[in-house]
């Protein structure tokens, strides 16, 4: 089972699906914020599973895990900069309550 | 006496069990991030799981990627979302629902596009040999050096305009302070 790629393909794809599953469900910014992470870790294990299977990606597909892993550091930056703006002006984390531009 | 390759009674080898755990751990702290009424505790749970994952690299190969995931992920983003969650979580905000209204239907589309994924994922040929190949941490230094040094580069300026522009979203207006 350690040995098929078909394993590590699954359990990424669960694992994207509960990223995004707390993405759409929950009402806190920053979870949704982990949830992001969670699915940007599942892509990065897929990339990684693929580079292990496929010999013409071996080297590569590391490379790009790191290259995901670095933009997924200014994701999170900018975002948690954004909730804090908006948090500073809202007084809330909730996503739902930010609706001044619906009113 | 030296360790037999498989379980002696269940007949499966120690990678498969190495790996079930990994995943189980993984999955289900990812399960608890998403479901936990306590922030915090998602933030803790969200550690657990990228932890796994470092496991779950290395057991791929690619201890260079495991290494850059807990520098990175536990050790930087996780503590920074644990931050942001000390700042912005008030004590006597209302501690009403946690999930939107849309959290039933969001759990279908979330088991369906599972299902999906597993379903191509399994069903797809992907030419994948059966035996895992290490990436050596001597040639993927050499791939980042040579071949991929221009997007190596960009994501340092990446990285910078991140930090910039965090500071400047995040600093408190000089006119209000």
């Amino acid at each position: 089972m350690s040995q098929s790629l078909d394993a590590y393909l699954v359990v990424s794809g669960i694992l994207f699906a509960i990223g995004s599953f707390g993405f759409l469900a929950r009402r806190n910014a920053i979870s949704m914020l982990m949830s992001i992470e969670l699915m940007l870790n599942a892509v990065n294990l897929t990339i990684v599973a693929f580079g292990a299977f496929l010999p013409a990606l071996n080297g590569t597909a590391s490379v790009i895990a790191l290259m995901v892993m670095a933009v997924a550091a200014a994701e999170a930056t900018v975002g948690l900069a954004i909730v804090m703006a908006i948090y500073r002006n809202r007084r809330t984390p909730l996503v739902d309550e930010y609706d001044s531009m619906r009113q | 006496m030296p360790i037999p390759d498989t379980i002696p009674v269940l007949g499966i080898s120690w990678g498969d069990v190495l790996f079930l755990v990994l995943a189980a751990v993984m999955l289900g702290s990812a399960l608890l991030v998403v479901m936990l009424r306590d922030i915090i505790r998602c933030g803790l749970a969200m550690i657990v799981a990228f932890g796994a994952l470092a496991g779950i690299y290395v057991m791929l190969g690619a201890p260079l990627v495991a290494a850059a995931q807990v520098l990175v992920y536990i050790g930087a983003i996780a503590v920074l979302i644990l931050f942001a969650v000390m700042l912005t979580q008030a004590k006597n905000a209302p501690v009403r629902l946690v999930f939107q209204a849309q959290a039933l239907p969001a759990a279908i589309a979330a088991i369906v596009l599972a299902v999906l994924i597993g379903l191509t994922a399994t069903a797809t040929d992907w030419g994948a040999v059966t035996k895992r190949i290490a990436t050596g941490t001597d040639a993927l230094a050499r791939l980042l050096f040579n071949s991929y040094i221009l997007p190596f580069e960009v994501v340092s300026v990446l990285l910078l305009m991140a930090v910039i522009g965090g500071i400047f979203l995040a600093k408190r207006d000089g006119r209000d302070a």
